[in-house]
């Protein structure tokens, strides 16, 4: 893998988009990897099954912080059920890079807490 | 094994590495390069031809019938016993019982001497430099029983407090476990001078070896230790294999650990009598096929000498700490001079360690990152997680260049 090729993740991870948290938010969910220490918190603000607003904070490597970013940048204006119906492939090809196996779980951890953020919201 | 006893004057890693064949593959496209020796080594082909050969040759249960094969197989891992005692300077094979890992050896104590011998307020002493598994078998007697549990402190440069540890043997201390080779920091403690001060207090002594044995010479009578703990799977044996060492009073004294088949006397509808050492601490079909193999892992490593192994691992270990030492982006943990084993824990100022093993991973080098199992003196030492290479026999110096230069690669991303 050559340098350039981290560009798009590195720009994420640099400069994170939706950093922070929401007042009052409708959902909210927090994970780590206990292996590798990575943790991602969400906020959601719903309105009408529809994601108004979204806020990511948390801490880790780039891989998990950068696509937490990417993420969280593309969920505004989708609904709930397109969340969850989200595929992994749909999150790894979002990151302008291949990503290697090993590194799973840190692309995905953002996405996992989306969904069960909203799942735990569904549920109540 | 002739080729490792040719070995055993001239040292020669390059010849050493045609007995591992994983180190004949390639990870992305480019030759493995395996520093992650701390958490598993590789096997060379002794080990694995012992295991192929017991299951195509001689499998059977051991200590049953009167069948051939049964005999063969219990001989064999009888031997693995002795091959084991021999390595550490036990003189009675009976005091070696397998286990699954160093792991596991440490529980055997917590439970069969712990849990029957300590009391409320009775001391346990440990150190912040121990692995997850020689604190947290501790922390469950604590909860139990209600013992405390204290810990010695480790400076920047290391080292064990050892003036704080005198101070925390006190008369209720009735055990110091203590780790001999540090799996962070690769700091090798003074075990025999730890030992003498505990049996001073009265208190009983175990060494978690299983960061040493694989790469120094050890003897639990020089040391003078109660117990020790060892790995197989960390000095090539097959992974699910290691053993505690126990002096053979104290285990006799013991109750058992685990409880049902071949760890008993005699068993009537009432009660049962537990059988002879080390099989009273052995129950159920022991992982023989694994034994037998750590039996040629001994084999391969007595046949280099454990002496050759250490030296030739301080060198690598003295290219790896230079190598890393030319550029003051790298921060290295605890390496204050001393003694040593061949690990060494950084981080790379402004990148995620996990992003320089991702970086690693991509040039075919295996390092490990994260906390080491060893949560508590990294968040003492002020970083949660690190970047952790380790050596053993068949790695090289070239081995090391490399890893430093992706090192540098992933600076130049991610920095």
């Amino acid at each position: 893998m050559e340098p350039d090729q981290y560009e798009y993740i590195l720009d994420h991870y640099k400069n994170p988009r939706n950093y922070g948290k929401i007042e009052g938010a409708d959902a909210t969910y927090e994970e780590g990897i206990p292996s590798c220490g990575d943790v991602v918190r969400i906020d959601v603000k719903l309105n009408d099954g529809v994601i108004e607003d979204v806020k990511y904070s948390g801490t880790g490597c780039a891989i998990s912080q950068a696509s937490v970013s990417i993420l969280t940048d593309s969920v505004k204006g989708k609904s709930v059920r397109d969340i969850l119906s989200m595929k992994d492939e749909d999150m790894l090809s979002a990151l302008g890079k291949p990503i290697s196996p090993v590194r799973f779980k840190c692309a995905l951890l953002g996405v996992k807490v989306l969904k069960k953020a909203l799942l735990a919201k569904t549920a109540s | 094994m002739e080729r490792a006893a040719q070995n055993k004057t001239v040292f020669d890693p390059l010849k050493l590495r045609e007995d591992f064949p994983i180190l004949r593959r390639r990870v992305h496209g480019k030759p493995l390069v395996y520093l992650d020796n701390a958490a598993t080594t590789q096997k060379p082909n002794a080990v694995i031809d012992a295991l192929k050969n017991y299951y195509e040759t001689h499998n059977a249960n051991i200590h049953r019938g009167v069948h051939t094969l049964s005999y063969e197989s219990t001989l064999m891992y009888e031997e693995a016993h002795e091959k084991a005692a021999r390595l550490i300077g036990a003189p009675d094979w009976r005091s070696i019982v397998f286990t699954r890992n160093a792991t596991e050896s440490i529980n055997l104590v917590a439970y069969a001497w712990g849990l029957r011998n300590l009391k409320k307020n009775d001391e346990v002493l440990i150190t912040l430099m121990e692995h997850h598994s020689n604190i947290v078998p501790w922390q469950m007697l604590r909860d139990r029983i209600g013992i405390r549990l204290n810990y010695v402190r480790v400076g920047r440069g290391g080292e064990l407090d050892l003036d704080g540890l005198r101070g925390l043997i006190t008369e209720r201390t009735r055990l110091v476990s203590v780790v001999h080779a540090s799996n962070v920091l690769g700091t090798i403690n003074p075990v025999k001078l730890i030992a003498d001060a505990a049996h001073k207090a009265g208190a009983l002594v175990l060494v978690d070896a299983a960061q040493s044995v694989p790469h120094l010479p050890v003897d639990v009578i020089d040391i003078g230790c109660d117990f020790l703990a060892a790995s197989g799977h960390k000095m090539m044996g097959p992974t699910g294999t290691g053993f505690l060492y126990g002096k053979p009073e104290l285990l006799e004294s013991m109750d058992p650990f685990l409880y049902g088949g071949d760890m008993i006397e005699k068993v009537t509808m009432e009660r049962s009598t537990w059988n002879e050492l080390p099989w009273k601490f052995e129950a159920g079909t022991p992982d023989i096929g694994g034994a037998i193999a750590l039996g040629a892992a001994v084999d391969y490593i007595t046949a280099l000498g454990p002496e050759n192994v250490a030296a030739y691992e301080d060198e690598l270990l003295g290219h790896a700490l230079g190598r890393l030492s030319e550029h003051e982006w790298i921060k290295i943990y605890g390496h204050g001079g001393g003694e040593r084993v061949g690990v060494i824990s950084f981080n790379v100022e402004g990148v995620h360690p996990h992003d320089v093993a991702g970086v690693l991973d991509e040039e075919g080098i295996a390092v490990r990152s994260g906390h080491h199992c060893a949560q508590p003196l990294m968040a003492d030492l002020g970083m949660d997680y690190a970047v952790r290479m380790s050596f053993y026999l068949y790695n090289t110096k070239e081995e090391i260049d490399l890893a430093v230069e992706a090192i540098k690669k992933a600076k130049r991303i991610f920095g």
